[in-house]
């Protein structure tokens, strides 16, 4: 009889008011395999983990443990039985140090020497280059993630959990992280590695298991798979193509930057450093970047959250913006969406028409005498549900009951039906399914066609190459010289994005 | 069995409107029990404080009169609570507001008539709003937080009260005793025949319609609402956070001004030294058991001023002291606030089930 599976799941159930998140859900890995758990957002990935990692308890199902049936009613237990995660989000002390952060970490107290050639060792052990001593606000998000995996190891776990963990990572640290599981899986660790990107799945996963609305898709072989056959299997339908004139022409410059920089916000904040760029009419232009280099300081700054001195930095169609607030700009034209939807894009405790006041009033004349037209407000709330088929109960619904890529849809069609000549887009499709993203790219694209210059600040580089005309790198708070996409170099874009700036000449 | 909280989806409309009236019934129960294991007949302590005033008719006029600077006070910081802003001073700016209508009127002598009443009442909203003012701007410059300033003004406001009427403001035909001259009669409110209603009540009546519009209505409003709930969202859609503290403060403290000077103007006619009463703190209650709602704080606020004329009468049938309806009052609000969870929040009984072993 063969070994037993480390880990097989059986009829697994978990319910929540209103969802049935994992609905009968078994799959099993073997010691050593990396196990891909693919599905769009909301597809049940991050609930069935946290099932096994102890964060919540399954109503229905069985898991077992190398053959043996367990409960695991909290993550000290799953440490101790050796498994070990890692989150999307870190859990990081920022002004500690390196060595702080992972003696918080662990369950037995360990005299800070000891621990600190422990984790020499795993380091060494798995290549994993890391200042013990160096304090974590000074590290960039490569390194922290780093910390957290490094704080995994130490606990010599048999099962390794990774939440998307490429995120925010650059295409040459990627590979690093791929070569460390490759080792791990060879050792005989098993990997349970959550993704939807899937050119990752097939390059490094042995086995991938596809959910969609809570249930089990398929279980298959990603080197059999072809990448768009996992995306269908995922999405349960056929993938739409962006559709867009090959050849374009670009119109007159619309959105012009000049020598823009913003003091940082707070000692964590990244300060925007003498940036310049152009975007002309009917052009995307991309902005590239790992997370916290400044792509939040950006947004604000263009967007007029965050005002500047000089008129001049920041000029809409000729007419300098640059001290004017985020009012006074969309009177000129501008529109923008944020990263955080709900707070800032959205007033989560306000219904979508009340939301829809929040930006779209002046343009759409939604205020008349000091008093709100509530009418309007209903009635364009009710345009944008439908141009960009939201699902919610109508433009009364609360603005938090929608699920988070219906309620990005609804932002992002707040401001594209308004026709802002410029607009600027955070993360647009951040954490939305798959046939949203499409729909979204597509209602960019179609409004570049009329004639609007759009910036899109997104930490997806397959987002930017597909999307995007001309694309430039933020690190650190400085931008990159632009480059058309048709000619840009991953190779060099990821190099940018890890620092490196092409006009240093002294690169290494 | 286990209990457990489980977040709406929305919050609740029923709750909202349900937990309000079942924390003062919840208050009548405990005073009741309360009552009676110290040995007063809590029954009819309860009923004297919640009931009577209502079913004898010439105490009407009394809740009416106790009612309106509740309800006014209330209003204004309602508003201010929406946005977030937490304006615990309203007293002080309601002895200010008293004080700056005072001025005007020993300014203007035995000169009186519409004109002089009206700017009394003037002098009153802009003393309560200048008051509000310090801790906005201590606020909005320094990030001082204006639960504490506010409410450290209100002590001073008792000291200017004091050496206002003890000094320069005093009776000179007053034997000696801290106090303003009674005002002229042609200096008063104009009062209902007969009665101690007087116009500041029907203004109160008003009020709440008022407040109302520009809450649910007017782009300020929204601002405000925005503001309260999120600053970013606030900066997003182009609304000035230090503005709205601005004015949210400021609207409450006139509101706690214009209720002084009704007070004083209409009620009292002379400033002394028992001027403050404790309606700007009472109000706060108003506001929480009214929900922020202006329709809410007018209710709430005649709830309230039934307990203060119900104190008042308990006093003399059951021999309670008038600090008494102060305890009920804390308990409401005690209980409003504890309640607040299950608006957001429902609570589901779990049989427990034993977790599959290892």
């Amino acid at each position: 009889m063969a070994s037993p599976a480390r880990l097989e799941l059986t009829g697994i159930t978990k319910r929540f008011p209103g969802v049935l998140a994992n609905d009968n859900v078994g799959f099993s890995v073997k010691p050593g395999e990396i196990h891909a758990l693919l599905g769009e957002n909301g597809a049940g990935k991050s609930t069935l983990v946290k099932m096994i990692y102890g964060i919540m308890q399954p109503d229905a199902g069985e898991i077992r443990w190398d053959g043996q049936r367990i409960s695991v009613p909290n993550p000290k237990v799953a440490r101790k039985l050796g498994i070990g995660m890692v989150f999307q989000h870190f859990s990081l002390f920022e002004a500690m140090t390196v060595l702080e952060n992972i003696a918080l970490g662990m369950d037995a107290k360990i005299p800070a020497r000891e621990l600190e050639s422990r984790i020499l060792a795993v380091m060494g052990q798995y290549g994993l280059k890391l200042e013990p001593h160096r304090i974590v606000s000074t590290l960039s998000v490569g390194e922290r993630q780093r910390i957290e995996i490094v704080r995994a190891l130490l606990l010599n776990p048999k099962l390794l959990i990774m939440d998307e963990p490429t995120s925010v990572l650059t295409p040459q640290e990627v590979e690093q992280l791929f070569a460390v599981l490759r080792k791990l899986a060879e050792e005989g660790c098993s990997i349970l590695y959550i993704s939807h990107k899937l050119h990752e799945i097939k390059a490094l996963c042995d086995t991938a298991t596809i959910l969609r609305g809570g249930q089990l898709v398929d279980t298959c072989d990603p080197a059999v798979e072809t990448s768009r056959s996992m995306a269908e299997k995922m999405i349960g339908g056929s993938l739409k193509d962006i559709s867009r004139v090959a050849v374009r022409e670009f119109g007159a410059t619309k959105l012009a930057v000049k020598a823009l920089s913003l003091a940082a916000d707070g000692p964590f904040g990244t300060a925007l450093n003498d940036i310049s760029f152009n975007v002309r009419a009917g052009e995307i232009f991309g902005v590239a970047g790992v997370a916290g280099n400044g792509q939040n300081a950006l947004l604000l700054a263009l967007s007029g959250e965050a005002t500047n001195a000089d008129p001049a930095s920041v000029t809409v169609d000729g007419v300098a913006v640059g001290h004017m607030q985020a009012r006074a700009r969309r009177g000129h034209g501008m529109g923008s969406v944020p990263e955080e939807r709900n707070g800032h894009a959205a007033v989560p405790i306000f219904t979508l028409a009340d939301n829809a006041v929040l930006t779209a009033r002046d343009r759409l004349g939604m205020v008349r005498a000091g008093l709100i037209d509530a009418k309007a407000a209903r009635t364009y709330a009710g345009e944008v549900i439908e141009a960009f088929s939201v699902k919610a109960t109508g433009p009364g619904a609360m603005a938090e009951s929608l699920s988070g890529g219906n309620l990005q849809k609804y932002i992002m069609g707040r401001e594209i039906l308004q026709k802002p000549q410029v607009l600027i887009v955070s993360q647009p499709t951040w954490g939305v399914d798959a046939g949203a993203a499409a729909a979204i790219h597509q209602a960019l694209v179609d409004l570049a066609a009329t004639g609007s210059a759009i910036v899109v600040i997104s930490q997806d580089l397959d987002e930017l190459l597909s999307l995007c005309d001309t694309m430039a790198v933020i690190n650190g708070g400085r931008l990159s010289r632009p480059m058309a996409v048709a000619d840009a170099k991953i190779d060099e874009i990821g190099l940018l994005m890890g620092g490196i700036h092409g006009d240093v000449a002294h690169a290494h | 069995m286990r209990i457990k909280l489980e977040k709406r989806r929305e919050p609740s409309m029923a709750m909202l409107v349900t937990t309000p009236i079942a924390s003062v019934l919840l208050t009548m129960l405990i005073g009741i029990v309360v009552f009676d294991l110290i040995g007063i007949d809590g029954f009819k302590a309860v009923v004297d404080i919640f009931l009577s005033p209502l079913l004898v008719s010439y105490k009407w006029q009394d809740v009416a009169v106790k009612a309106a600077p509740l309800i006014i006070i209330a209003l204004g910081l309602s508003m201010g609570n929406r946005a977030q802003v937490w304006n615990i001073g309203a007293e002080g700016q309601y002895v200010i507001g008293a004080l700056c209508s005072a001025g005007v009127g020993i300014a203007f002598g035995q000169t009186g008539g519409f004109f002089v009443v009206f700017l009394m009442i003037v002098a009153g909203v802009a003393g309560g709003g200048l008051w509000a003012a310090v801790p906005a701007w201590l606020r909005t410059k320094f990030n001082v937080n204006e639960i504490l300033s506010s409410l450290m003004l209100t002590y001073v406001s008792f000291q200017v009260l004091g050496y206002l009427v003890g000094g320069p403001w005093k009776d000179p035909n007053g034997r000696n005793f801290p106090a303003t001259a009674p005002l002229a009669d042609s200096q008063t409110l104009p009062v209902w025949p007969d009665s101690t209603v007087h116009l500041g009540v029907l203004i109160a009546l008003i009020l709440p319609f008022v407040f109302w519009v520009i809450m649910a209505r007017s782009e300020f409003g929204y601002q405000v609402r925005v503001v309260g709930s999120s600053t970013t969202a606030a900066r997003h859609g182009g609304f000035d956070s230090k503005r709205t503290i601005w004015a949210t403060l400021i609207i409450g403290g006139a509101m706690a001004g214009l209720a002084g000077a009704f007070e004083f103007v209409g009620v009292l006619h002379k400033m002394d030294l028992g001027f403050p009463s404790g309606y700007g703190f009472t109000a706060i209650i108003v506001a929480f058991l009214g929900r922020l709602n202006p329709f809410g704080c007018l209710i709430a606020g005649i709830v309230l001023a039934v307990t203060y004329v119900g104190g008042q009468m308990a006093q003399t049938s059951v021999h309670i002291p008038n600090s008494t309806a102060g305890i009920f009052q804390a308990m409401m609000l005690f209980f409003i606030l504890a309640s607040d969870i299950l608006v957001r929040y429902r609570i589901r009984l779990i049989a427990s089930t034993k977790a599959a072993g290892v």
